[in-house]
Protein backbone atom coordinates (compact mmCIF):
# COMPACT_ATOMS: atom_id res chain seq x y z
CA UNK A 1 0.00 0.00 0.00
CA UNK A 2 2.54 2.54 0.94
CA UNK A 3 4.48 1.78 -2.26
CA UNK A 4 1.26 2.32 -4.27
CA UNK A 5 0.78 5.98 -2.40
CA UNK A 6 4.67 6.61 -3.58
CA UNK A 7 3.79 5.40 -7.39
CA UNK A 8 0.91 6.60 -7.80
CA UNK A 9 0.63 10.15 -5.88
CA UNK A 10 4.37 11.06 -4.78
CA UNK A 11 6.10 10.53 -7.78
CA UNK A 12 3.82 12.27 -10.35
CA UNK A 13 3.81 15.27 -8.11
CA UNK A 14 7.35 15.27 -8.02
CA UNK A 15 7.10 15.02 -11.93
CA UNK A 16 4.92 17.69 -12.36
CA UNK A 17 6.36 20.27 -9.98
CA UNK A 18 9.75 19.81 -11.70
CA UNK A 19 8.40 19.82 -14.97
CA UNK A 20 6.04 22.99 -14.23
CA UNK A 21 9.23 24.74 -12.50
CA UNK A 22 11.52 24.16 -15.12
CA UNK A 23 9.12 25.69 -17.27
CA UNK A 24 9.09 29.15 -15.20
CA UNK A 25 12.55 28.92 -15.04
CA UNK A 26 13.16 28.26 -18.61
CA UNK A 27 10.84 31.32 -19.54
CA UNK A 28 13.30 33.35 -17.52
CA UNK A 29 16.07 31.89 -19.23
CA UNK A 30 14.52 32.65 -22.12
CA UNK A 31 13.82 36.46 -22.07
CA UNK A 32 17.59 36.72 -21.09
CA UNK A 33 18.76 34.57 -24.04
CA UNK A 34 16.19 36.35 -26.59
CA UNK A 35 18.04 39.56 -25.68
CA UNK A 36 21.46 38.51 -25.53
CA UNK A 37 20.81 36.82 -29.02
CA UNK A 38 18.93 39.49 -30.55
CA UNK A 39 21.63 41.66 -29.36
CA UNK A 40 24.30 39.31 -30.55
CA UNK A 41 22.79 39.05 -34.03
CA UNK A 42 21.96 42.83 -34.65
CA UNK A 43 26.23 43.47 -33.15
CA UNK A 44 25.11 45.05 -30.23
CA UNK A 45 25.57 44.09 -26.72
CA UNK A 46 22.32 43.75 -24.81
CA UNK A 47 21.37 43.50 -21.29
CA UNK A 48 24.77 42.91 -19.34
CA UNK A 49 24.43 44.88 -16.37
CA UNK A 50 22.46 43.01 -13.76
CA UNK A 51 24.23 40.06 -12.61
CA UNK A 52 27.15 37.85 -14.66
CA UNK A 53 26.46 38.63 -18.31
CA UNK A 54 23.08 39.88 -17.25
CA UNK A 55 21.48 36.93 -16.49
CA UNK A 56 19.86 37.99 -13.34
CA UNK A 57 17.54 40.78 -15.84
CA UNK A 58 14.81 38.53 -15.85
CA UNK A 59 14.61 38.31 -12.02
CA UNK A 60 15.07 42.48 -12.14
CA UNK A 61 12.31 42.78 -14.91
CA UNK A 62 9.95 40.80 -12.86
CA UNK A 63 10.50 42.75 -9.61
CA UNK A 64 9.73 45.65 -11.95
CA UNK A 65 6.47 44.08 -12.99
CA UNK A 66 5.45 43.10 -9.63
CA UNK A 67 5.67 46.61 -8.18
CA UNK A 68 4.40 48.68 -10.89
CA UNK A 69 0.38 49.60 -10.36
CA UNK A 70 -2.03 47.27 -11.31
CA UNK A 71 -4.15 49.15 -14.08
CA UNK A 72 -7.61 48.45 -15.04
CA UNK A 73 -8.71 50.97 -17.50
CA UNK A 74 -12.19 52.26 -16.91
CA UNK A 75 -13.85 51.04 -20.42
CA UNK A 76 -12.90 47.42 -20.38
CA UNK A 77 -14.81 45.00 -19.80
CA UNK A 78 -13.46 43.61 -15.88
CA UNK A 79 -14.22 39.97 -15.38
CA UNK A 80 -12.98 39.38 -19.13
CA UNK A 81 -9.91 41.50 -18.98
CA UNK A 82 -8.82 39.61 -15.79
CA UNK A 83 -9.44 36.08 -16.83
CA UNK A 84 -7.61 36.40 -20.08
CA UNK A 85 -4.06 36.53 -19.70
CA UNK A 86 -4.37 32.99 -17.47
CA UNK A 87 -6.44 31.84 -20.76
CA UNK A 88 -3.21 31.99 -22.56
CA UNK A 89 -0.92 30.71 -19.89
CA UNK A 90 -2.93 28.04 -18.52
CA UNK A 91 -3.39 25.76 -21.93
CA UNK A 92 0.25 26.38 -22.80
CA UNK A 93 1.23 25.23 -19.39
CA UNK A 94 -0.82 22.18 -19.80
CA UNK A 95 0.49 21.14 -22.76
CA UNK A 96 3.85 19.80 -21.79
CA UNK A 97 1.67 17.51 -19.33
CA UNK A 98 1.77 14.37 -22.63
CA UNK A 99 5.24 15.35 -23.50
CA UNK A 100 8.07 12.38 -22.60
CA UNK A 101 11.14 14.73 -21.36
CA UNK A 102 13.16 11.73 -21.43
CA UNK A 103 13.16 7.91 -21.26
CA UNK A 104 12.40 6.21 -17.67
CA UNK A 105 14.33 5.82 -14.54
CA UNK A 106 14.68 2.82 -12.13
CA UNK A 107 15.32 3.60 -8.51
CA UNK A 108 16.01 0.66 -6.36
CA UNK A 109 13.28 -1.86 -6.29
CA UNK A 110 10.30 0.09 -7.80
CA UNK A 111 8.93 0.18 -11.41
CA UNK A 112 11.03 2.11 -13.88
CA UNK A 113 9.35 5.62 -13.49
CA UNK A 114 8.45 6.65 -17.32
CA UNK A 115 9.97 10.69 -17.50
CA UNK A 116 6.92 11.92 -18.97
CA UNK A 117 3.55 13.32 -16.49
CA UNK A 118 0.58 11.55 -18.25
CA UNK A 119 1.06 9.16 -20.83
CA UNK A 120 -2.40 8.86 -22.28
CA UNK A 121 -2.95 7.01 -25.48
CA UNK A 122 -4.60 10.18 -27.16
CA UNK A 123 -1.51 12.61 -26.27
CA UNK A 124 -0.90 14.23 -30.34
CA UNK A 125 -4.91 15.05 -29.88
CA UNK A 126 -4.63 16.12 -26.11
CA UNK A 127 -1.83 18.61 -27.70
CA UNK A 128 -3.62 19.60 -30.96
CA UNK A 129 -7.13 20.02 -28.76
CA UNK A 130 -5.30 22.20 -25.89
CA UNK A 131 -3.61 24.11 -28.43
CA UNK A 132 -6.44 25.14 -30.26
CA UNK A 133 -7.69 26.70 -26.94
CA UNK A 134 -4.97 29.10 -26.69
CA UNK A 135 -6.28 31.66 -29.14
CA UNK A 136 -9.43 32.11 -26.82
CA UNK A 137 -6.76 34.48 -24.50
CA UNK A 138 -6.15 36.22 -27.31
CA UNK A 139 -9.26 37.23 -28.55
CA UNK A 140 -11.00 37.58 -25.05
CA UNK A 141 -8.22 40.08 -24.43
CA UNK A 142 -8.47 41.83 -27.36
CA UNK A 143 -12.19 42.07 -26.93
CA UNK A 144 -12.62 43.28 -23.71
CA UNK A 145 -9.60 45.81 -24.16
CA UNK A 146 -12.53 47.55 -25.74
CA UNK A 147 -10.04 49.45 -28.13
CA UNK A 148 -9.46 49.53 -31.99
CA UNK A 149 -6.35 48.38 -31.89
CA UNK A 150 -6.67 45.60 -29.78
CA UNK A 151 -9.22 44.30 -31.35
CA UNK A 152 -7.81 44.50 -34.74
CA UNK A 153 -4.69 42.83 -33.18
CA UNK A 154 -7.37 39.83 -32.08
CA UNK A 155 -9.11 39.41 -35.40
CA UNK A 156 -6.15 38.72 -36.91
CA UNK A 157 -4.50 36.66 -34.70
CA UNK A 158 -7.56 34.58 -34.33
CA UNK A 159 -7.52 34.08 -38.66
CA UNK A 160 -3.69 33.13 -38.44
CA UNK A 161 -4.64 30.86 -35.42
CA UNK A 162 -7.34 29.05 -37.62
CA UNK A 163 -5.95 29.13 -40.79
CA UNK A 164 -2.13 27.64 -39.32
CA UNK A 165 -3.96 25.45 -37.11
CA UNK A 166 -4.73 23.35 -39.78
CA UNK A 167 -1.64 22.61 -41.03
CA UNK A 168 -0.70 21.45 -37.68
CA UNK A 169 -3.20 18.77 -37.42
CA UNK A 170 -2.49 17.86 -41.03
CA UNK A 171 1.15 17.78 -41.14
CA UNK A 172 1.50 15.07 -37.97
CA UNK A 173 -0.32 12.38 -39.41
CA UNK A 174 2.37 10.83 -41.75
CA UNK A 175 3.78 9.96 -38.59
CA UNK A 176 0.64 8.66 -36.81
CA UNK A 177 0.22 6.31 -40.16
CA UNK A 178 4.07 5.15 -39.31
CA UNK A 179 4.06 4.56 -35.67
CA UNK A 180 0.70 3.62 -35.87
CA UNK A 181 0.49 5.48 -31.58
CA UNK A 182 -1.55 8.60 -30.62
CA UNK A 183 1.02 8.53 -28.04
CA UNK A 184 4.08 10.64 -28.24
CA UNK A 185 6.10 8.41 -25.78
CA UNK A 186 5.31 5.34 -28.62
CA UNK A 187 6.14 7.72 -31.10
CA UNK A 188 9.94 8.81 -29.39
CA UNK A 189 10.43 5.30 -29.05
CA UNK A 190 9.47 4.00 -32.50
CA UNK A 191 12.24 6.79 -33.91
CA UNK A 192 15.12 4.65 -32.77
CA UNK A 193 18.37 6.70 -32.59
CA UNK A 194 20.19 7.35 -35.02
CA UNK A 195 19.05 10.40 -36.60
CA UNK A 196 18.41 8.92 -40.22
CA UNK A 197 15.76 7.43 -38.56
CA UNK A 198 14.15 10.30 -37.09
CA UNK A 199 10.76 11.35 -38.59
CA UNK A 200 12.40 14.19 -40.00
CA UNK A 201 14.26 12.28 -42.21
CA UNK A 202 10.82 10.66 -43.32
CA UNK A 203 8.99 13.40 -43.26
CA UNK A 204 11.01 16.41 -44.33
CA UNK A 205 7.92 18.28 -45.94
CA UNK A 206 5.48 18.13 -42.98
CA UNK A 207 8.78 18.60 -40.90
CA UNK A 208 8.65 21.95 -42.21
CA UNK A 209 5.11 22.47 -42.74
CA UNK A 210 4.73 22.01 -39.36
CA UNK A 211 7.94 24.28 -37.72
CA UNK A 212 6.26 26.83 -39.67
CA UNK A 213 2.85 26.49 -38.56
CA UNK A 214 3.86 26.49 -34.76
CA UNK A 215 5.69 29.70 -35.38
CA UNK A 216 2.63 31.04 -36.64
CA UNK A 217 0.91 29.60 -33.48
CA UNK A 218 3.37 31.14 -30.92
CA UNK A 219 2.62 34.07 -32.78
CA UNK A 220 6.02 34.94 -33.58
CA UNK A 221 7.95 36.76 -36.69
CA UNK A 222 7.52 36.55 -39.30
CA UNK A 223 3.74 35.96 -38.09
CA UNK A 224 3.70 38.70 -35.43
CA UNK A 225 0.61 40.45 -37.36
CA UNK A 226 -1.14 40.44 -34.06
CA UNK A 227 1.20 42.52 -32.20
CA UNK A 228 2.55 44.54 -35.00
CA UNK A 229 3.41 47.39 -33.81
CA UNK A 230 3.83 49.78 -36.38
CA UNK A 231 0.43 49.38 -36.87
CA UNK A 232 -1.84 48.21 -33.94
CA UNK A 233 0.38 49.58 -31.21
CA UNK A 234 0.54 46.85 -29.45
CA UNK A 235 -1.86 44.48 -30.63
CA UNK A 236 -3.96 42.61 -28.33
CA UNK A 237 -2.36 43.28 -24.36
CA UNK A 238 -2.31 47.20 -25.69
CA UNK A 239 -4.31 48.24 -22.37
CA UNK A 240 -2.69 45.37 -20.37
CA UNK A 241 0.28 46.76 -18.26
CA UNK A 242 2.03 45.43 -15.04
CA UNK A 243 1.99 41.65 -14.12
CA UNK A 244 -1.26 40.83 -16.46
CA UNK A 245 1.08 41.86 -19.61
CA UNK A 246 3.96 39.90 -17.94
CA UNK A 247 1.90 36.95 -17.94
CA UNK A 248 0.95 37.45 -21.50
CA UNK A 249 4.82 38.04 -22.38
CA UNK A 250 5.46 34.69 -20.14
CA UNK A 251 2.95 32.60 -21.80
CA UNK A 252 4.51 33.91 -25.55
CA UNK A 253 7.75 32.51 -24.41
CA UNK A 254 6.17 29.10 -22.41
CA UNK A 255 4.85 28.23 -25.70
CA UNK A 256 7.61 28.41 -27.79
CA UNK A 257 9.17 25.91 -25.11
CA UNK A 258 6.39 23.45 -24.76
CA UNK A 259 6.17 23.54 -28.65
CA UNK A 260 9.84 23.05 -29.32
CA UNK A 261 9.60 20.06 -26.98
CA UNK A 262 6.65 19.06 -29.36
CA UNK A 263 8.73 19.09 -31.92
CA UNK A 264 11.67 17.42 -30.85
CA UNK A 265 9.65 14.73 -30.11
CA UNK A 266 7.60 14.04 -32.85
CA UNK A 267 10.13 15.02 -35.74
CA UNK A 268 14.02 15.01 -33.76
CA UNK A 269 13.65 11.84 -32.25
CA UNK A 270 12.92 12.84 -28.92
CA UNK A 271 15.68 11.86 -26.24
CA UNK A 272 17.33 9.50 -28.82
CA UNK A 273 20.78 10.50 -30.05
CA UNK A 274 23.35 8.00 -31.22
CA UNK A 275 22.75 5.31 -28.56
CA UNK A 276 24.20 7.43 -25.86
CA UNK A 277 21.07 7.24 -24.01
CA UNK A 278 21.15 3.57 -23.66
CA UNK A 279 24.53 4.05 -21.53
CA UNK A 280 24.88 4.18 -17.48
CA UNK A 281 22.76 2.10 -15.23
CA UNK A 282 19.20 2.43 -14.59
CA UNK A 283 19.22 5.80 -13.26
CA UNK A 284 22.14 7.48 -15.11
CA UNK A 285 20.60 6.59 -18.52
CA UNK A 286 17.38 8.12 -17.56
CA UNK A 287 19.43 11.34 -16.82
CA UNK A 288 21.16 11.19 -19.90
CA UNK A 289 17.76 11.11 -21.79
CA UNK A 290 16.62 13.97 -20.00
CA UNK A 291 19.73 16.07 -20.55
CA UNK A 292 19.58 14.85 -24.26
CA UNK A 293 15.82 15.76 -24.58
CA UNK A 294 16.63 19.32 -23.10
CA UNK A 295 19.54 19.98 -25.55
CA UNK A 296 17.77 19.28 -28.39
CA UNK A 297 14.87 21.93 -26.75
CA UNK A 298 16.84 24.59 -26.32
CA UNK A 299 18.66 24.11 -29.63
CA UNK A 300 15.30 24.90 -31.33
CA UNK A 301 15.14 27.45 -29.01
CA UNK A 302 17.91 29.27 -30.78
CA UNK A 303 16.40 28.78 -33.88
CA UNK A 304 12.80 30.00 -32.79
CA UNK A 305 15.09 33.48 -31.98
CA UNK A 306 17.33 33.58 -34.73
CA UNK A 307 14.05 33.36 -37.30
CA UNK A 308 12.55 36.38 -35.08
CA UNK A 309 15.48 38.30 -36.07
CA UNK A 310 16.34 37.71 -39.41
CA UNK A 311 12.82 37.09 -41.44
CA UNK A 312 11.20 40.57 -41.58
CA UNK A 313 7.33 40.95 -40.94
CA UNK A 314 4.68 38.89 -43.47
CA UNK A 315 2.37 41.38 -45.01
CA UNK A 316 -1.22 39.97 -43.98
CA UNK A 317 -2.17 38.39 -47.74
CA UNK A 318 0.82 37.06 -48.02
CA UNK A 319 0.38 35.16 -44.81
CA UNK A 320 -2.79 34.04 -45.80
CA UNK A 321 -1.58 32.74 -48.95
CA UNK A 322 1.55 31.06 -47.26
CA UNK A 323 -0.86 29.06 -45.02
CA UNK A 324 -3.51 27.89 -47.36
CA UNK A 325 -1.81 27.97 -50.46
CA UNK A 326 1.44 26.23 -50.04
CA UNK A 327 1.75 25.10 -46.32
CA UNK A 328 -1.77 23.55 -46.49
CA UNK A 329 -1.10 21.59 -49.56
CA UNK A 330 2.66 20.27 -48.60
CA UNK A 331 0.57 18.89 -45.42
CA UNK A 332 -1.89 16.72 -47.69
CA UNK A 333 0.46 15.52 -49.91
CA UNK A 334 2.35 14.27 -47.10
CA UNK A 335 -0.77 12.05 -45.81
CA UNK A 336 -1.28 11.19 -49.15
CA UNK A 337 2.64 9.86 -50.33
CA UNK A 338 3.19 7.96 -47.16
CA UNK A 339 -0.20 6.32 -47.15
CA UNK A 340 0.54 5.18 -50.91
CA UNK A 341 4.11 4.56 -50.58
CA UNK A 342 3.33 2.93 -47.24
CA UNK A 343 1.04 0.43 -48.87
CA UNK A 344 3.16 0.01 -52.07
CA UNK A 345 6.88 -0.66 -50.77
CA UNK A 346 5.53 -2.36 -47.61
CA UNK A 347 6.42 0.35 -45.49
CA UNK A 348 10.01 1.50 -46.66
CA UNK A 349 10.90 4.60 -44.88
CA UNK A 350 13.90 5.34 -47.13
CA UNK A 351 11.36 5.51 -50.11
CA UNK A 352 8.84 6.93 -48.29
CA UNK A 353 11.40 9.86 -47.54
CA UNK A 354 12.09 10.09 -50.93
CA UNK A 355 8.82 9.95 -52.43
CA UNK A 356 7.63 12.41 -49.60
CA UNK A 357 10.66 15.26 -50.80
CA UNK A 358 9.52 14.51 -54.57
CA UNK A 359 5.65 14.83 -54.18
CA UNK A 360 6.27 18.34 -52.38
CA UNK A 361 8.15 19.70 -54.37
CA UNK A 362 6.08 19.26 -57.53
CA UNK A 363 3.24 20.52 -55.34
CA UNK A 364 5.16 23.60 -54.26
CA UNK A 365 6.12 23.71 -58.01
CA UNK A 366 2.90 23.79 -59.35
CA UNK A 367 1.01 26.24 -56.77
CA UNK A 368 4.41 28.89 -57.54
CA UNK A 369 3.28 28.36 -61.02
CA UNK A 370 -0.30 29.26 -60.73
CA UNK A 371 0.46 32.24 -58.78
CA UNK A 372 3.38 33.40 -60.93
CA UNK A 373 0.67 32.81 -64.21
CA UNK A 374 -2.35 35.10 -61.91
CA UNK A 375 -0.32 37.84 -61.09
CA UNK A 376 1.19 37.89 -65.26
CA UNK A 377 -2.43 38.44 -65.83
CA UNK A 378 -3.43 40.84 -63.56
CA UNK A 379 -0.37 43.28 -64.67
CA UNK A 380 -0.98 42.65 -68.06
CA UNK A 381 -4.50 43.41 -67.57
CA UNK A 382 -3.78 46.27 -64.40
CA UNK A 383 -7.47 45.11 -63.52
CA UNK A 384 -8.50 46.77 -60.19
CA UNK A 385 -8.21 44.52 -57.10
CA UNK A 386 -11.26 43.48 -56.31
CA UNK A 387 -12.68 44.86 -53.49
CA UNK A 388 -11.48 43.84 -50.36
CA UNK A 389 -13.86 41.89 -47.99
CA UNK A 390 -14.63 40.50 -44.58
CA UNK A 391 -10.93 40.31 -42.78
CA UNK A 392 -9.08 41.43 -45.46
CA UNK A 393 -11.38 44.90 -45.24
CA UNK A 394 -10.23 45.56 -41.41
CA UNK A 395 -7.25 44.53 -41.80
CA UNK B 1 -17.86 6.77 -3.83
CA UNK B 2 -14.76 6.76 -6.11
CA UNK B 3 -12.94 9.11 -7.83
CA UNK B 4 -14.88 8.28 -10.80
CA UNK B 5 -18.37 9.38 -9.01
CA UNK B 6 -17.19 12.36 -7.33
CA UNK B 7 -15.57 13.09 -11.05
CA UNK B 8 -19.37 12.48 -12.68
CA UNK B 9 -21.08 15.11 -10.48
CA UNK B 10 -18.47 17.71 -10.93
CA UNK B 11 -18.44 17.54 -14.70
CA UNK B 12 -22.21 17.57 -14.74
CA UNK B 13 -22.71 20.07 -12.04
CA UNK B 14 -20.28 22.20 -14.31
CA UNK B 15 -22.18 21.15 -17.27
CA UNK B 16 -25.08 22.58 -16.23
CA UNK B 17 -24.14 25.50 -14.90
CA UNK B 18 -22.33 26.56 -18.33
CA UNK B 19 -25.69 25.35 -20.36
CA UNK B 20 -27.60 27.72 -17.68
CA UNK B 21 -25.89 30.47 -18.11
CA UNK B 22 -25.71 29.83 -21.74
CA UNK B 23 -29.55 31.26 -21.76
CA UNK B 24 -29.10 33.49 -19.04
CA UNK B 25 -25.99 35.95 -19.62
CA UNK B 26 -27.43 39.13 -21.41
CA UNK B 27 -24.25 39.62 -23.36
CA UNK B 28 -23.22 37.15 -26.43
CA UNK B 29 -19.67 36.81 -25.62
CA UNK B 30 -20.49 35.57 -22.19
CA UNK B 31 -22.84 33.27 -23.98
CA UNK B 32 -20.60 32.01 -25.97
CA UNK B 33 -17.91 31.12 -23.35
CA UNK B 34 -20.10 29.62 -21.42
CA UNK B 35 -20.99 26.65 -23.57
CA UNK B 36 -17.01 26.89 -24.00
CA UNK B 37 -17.61 25.70 -20.12
CA UNK B 38 -20.29 23.15 -21.37
CA UNK B 39 -18.13 21.65 -24.45
CA UNK B 40 -15.57 21.24 -21.66
CA UNK B 41 -17.24 19.55 -19.05
CA UNK B 42 -18.67 17.11 -21.29
CA UNK B 43 -15.41 15.89 -23.13
CA UNK B 44 -14.68 15.38 -19.38
CA UNK B 45 -17.93 12.66 -19.10
CA UNK B 46 -16.65 11.06 -22.45
CA UNK B 47 -13.18 10.89 -20.48
CA UNK B 48 -14.72 9.32 -17.96
CA UNK B 49 -16.46 6.74 -20.51
CA UNK B 50 -13.55 6.01 -21.74
CA UNK B 51 -14.23 8.05 -24.99
CA UNK B 52 -10.80 9.46 -24.99
CA UNK B 53 -11.12 10.16 -28.63
CA UNK B 54 -14.32 11.77 -28.64
CA UNK B 55 -13.59 13.91 -26.25
CA UNK B 56 -10.92 15.08 -27.47
CA UNK B 57 -12.64 15.80 -30.57
CA UNK B 58 -15.32 16.88 -28.91
CA UNK B 59 -12.23 19.77 -27.59
CA UNK B 60 -10.74 20.36 -30.77
CA UNK B 61 -14.16 20.71 -32.85
CA UNK B 62 -16.59 22.64 -30.88
CA UNK B 63 -14.31 24.27 -28.22
CA UNK B 64 -10.96 24.21 -30.57
CA UNK B 65 -13.23 25.47 -33.58
CA UNK B 66 -16.72 26.44 -34.03
CA UNK B 67 -17.04 28.51 -31.24
CA UNK B 68 -13.34 30.28 -32.27
CA UNK B 69 -15.71 31.33 -35.28
CA UNK B 70 -18.71 32.32 -33.43
CA UNK B 71 -16.69 34.72 -31.06
CA UNK B 72 -15.55 35.72 -34.26
CA UNK B 73 -18.69 37.30 -35.75
CA UNK B 74 -20.30 38.44 -32.52
CA UNK B 75 -17.15 40.21 -32.19
CA UNK B 76 -17.27 41.37 -35.40
CA UNK B 77 -20.60 42.17 -35.85
CA UNK B 78 -20.05 44.45 -32.53
CA UNK B 79 -23.44 42.79 -30.48
CA UNK B 80 -23.81 44.67 -27.82
CA UNK B 81 -25.85 43.56 -24.32
CA UNK B 82 -29.19 42.61 -24.56
CA UNK B 83 -32.23 44.57 -23.12
CA UNK B 84 -32.97 42.94 -19.83
CA UNK B 85 -36.54 42.49 -21.09
CA UNK B 86 -37.36 39.38 -22.04
CA UNK B 87 -37.18 39.27 -26.81
CA UNK B 88 -39.67 36.66 -25.82
CA UNK B 89 -43.29 38.57 -26.42
CA UNK B 90 -46.59 37.20 -28.24
CA UNK B 91 -46.63 34.11 -30.63
CA UNK B 92 -42.68 33.45 -29.86
CA UNK B 93 -43.72 33.17 -26.15
CA UNK B 94 -46.29 30.86 -26.78
CA UNK B 95 -44.25 28.63 -29.23
CA UNK B 96 -41.55 28.76 -26.37
CA UNK B 97 -43.53 27.70 -23.82
CA UNK B 98 -45.25 24.54 -25.96
CA UNK B 99 -41.64 23.57 -26.93
CA UNK B 100 -40.14 23.75 -23.36
CA UNK B 101 -43.05 21.69 -22.34
CA UNK B 102 -42.47 18.91 -24.97
CA UNK B 103 -38.85 18.84 -24.06
CA UNK B 104 -39.37 18.48 -20.43
CA UNK B 105 -41.68 15.91 -20.58
CA UNK B 106 -39.29 14.32 -23.06
CA UNK B 107 -36.53 14.48 -20.36
CA UNK B 108 -38.71 13.08 -17.83
CA UNK B 109 -40.18 9.93 -19.86
CA UNK B 110 -36.02 9.05 -20.22
CA UNK B 111 -35.63 9.60 -16.90
CA UNK B 112 -38.35 7.24 -15.44
CA UNK B 113 -37.23 4.43 -18.21
CA UNK B 114 -33.64 4.91 -16.89
CA UNK B 115 -35.11 4.38 -13.57
CA UNK B 116 -37.20 1.23 -14.20
CA UNK B 117 -34.54 -0.42 -16.45
CA UNK B 118 -31.98 0.12 -13.86
CA UNK B 119 -31.83 1.28 -10.27
CA UNK B 120 -29.10 3.86 -10.53
CA UNK B 121 -26.26 3.44 -8.16
CA UNK B 122 -26.80 0.04 -7.44
CA UNK B 123 -23.73 -2.51 -7.76
CA UNK B 124 -24.27 -3.58 -10.80
CA UNK B 125 -24.78 -0.74 -12.73
CA UNK B 126 -21.67 0.66 -10.94
CA UNK B 127 -20.13 -2.87 -12.41
CA UNK B 128 -21.38 -2.12 -16.15
CA UNK B 129 -19.85 0.97 -16.64
CA UNK B 130 -16.78 -0.07 -14.82
CA UNK B 131 -17.20 -3.01 -17.47
CA UNK B 132 -17.60 -0.41 -19.98
CA UNK B 133 -14.94 2.26 -19.53
CA UNK B 134 -12.15 -0.77 -19.20
CA UNK B 135 -13.72 -1.96 -23.01
CA UNK B 136 -13.32 1.88 -24.02
CA UNK B 137 -13.62 2.29 -27.70
CA UNK B 138 -9.86 3.23 -29.06
CA UNK B 139 -9.19 4.69 -31.55
CA UNK B 140 -8.28 1.86 -33.92
CA UNK B 141 -11.58 1.09 -33.18
CA UNK B 142 -13.20 3.85 -34.43
CA UNK B 143 -10.76 4.27 -37.73
CA UNK B 144 -11.87 0.53 -38.17
CA UNK B 145 -15.53 0.88 -38.12
CA UNK B 146 -14.82 4.31 -40.06
CA UNK B 147 -13.46 3.20 -43.02
CA UNK B 148 -15.38 -0.47 -43.42
CA UNK B 149 -18.50 -0.89 -41.95
CA UNK B 150 -19.50 2.52 -41.82
CA UNK B 151 -17.63 3.90 -45.31
CA UNK B 152 -20.74 5.12 -47.25
CA UNK B 153 -21.82 7.01 -44.00
CA UNK B 154 -18.37 8.82 -43.80
CA UNK B 155 -18.25 10.02 -47.35
CA UNK B 156 -21.60 10.90 -47.41
CA UNK B 157 -20.82 13.06 -44.47
CA UNK B 158 -17.78 14.35 -46.23
CA UNK B 159 -19.27 14.99 -49.35
CA UNK B 160 -22.32 17.19 -47.54
CA UNK B 161 -19.76 19.24 -45.90
CA UNK B 162 -17.83 20.41 -49.55
CA UNK B 163 -21.01 21.13 -50.67
CA UNK B 164 -21.62 23.24 -47.94
CA UNK B 165 -18.05 24.18 -48.85
CA UNK B 166 -18.80 25.26 -52.55
CA UNK B 167 -22.07 26.65 -51.65
CA UNK B 168 -20.36 29.13 -49.35
CA UNK B 169 -17.68 30.33 -51.83
CA UNK B 170 -20.17 30.70 -54.46
CA UNK B 171 -22.66 32.88 -52.89
CA UNK B 172 -19.72 35.11 -51.64
CA UNK B 173 -18.32 35.60 -55.46
CA UNK B 174 -21.80 36.15 -56.54
CA UNK B 175 -21.82 39.13 -54.52
CA UNK B 176 -18.84 40.38 -55.45
CA UNK B 177 -19.37 40.03 -58.96
CA UNK B 178 -22.98 42.31 -57.91
CA UNK B 179 -20.66 45.01 -56.61
CA UNK B 180 -18.44 44.98 -59.65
Amino acid sequence: MEIDILQQIVIPIIKILFIVHLLIIGVMAMIWSERRVSGWIQDRLGPNRVGPQGLLQPIADGIKFLFKEDLIPNHVDKPLYVLAPAMLLIPAMITIAVVPFGNEITIGGLDPIQLVIADINIGILYILAITSLGVYGVVIGAWASNNKYSLLGGLRSSAQMISYELTLGLAIIGILMLSESLSLRTIAIEQGSNPWQWNFMIHFPAFLAFTTAMFAETNRLPFDLAEAEQELVAGYHTEYSSMKFAIFFMAEYMNMIVGSAVVVTLFLGGWHFFGLENIGGPIWSGVISFAIFFVKTGVFLFVFIWVRWTLPRFRYDQLMNFGWKFLLPVAFTSIVVTGTLWFVTKGSRLWIGIGNLVAAFIVVSIVAGIMAIDNNKSVVQSAPAAPLRGLDAIE
Amino acid sequence: MTAEHVLFFVFGAVSLIGAISVISFRHPIYSALSLIVTFFAQAGLFVLLGAHFVAAVQVIVYAGAIMVLFLFVIMLLNLGTLPAKSALTGKLKGIAVVFGILLAAEIIFIAINAMNDTKVGSETTIEAATAFAENSVTTYDIGELLFSKYLLPFEITSLILLAALIGVIVLVKRENQAEN
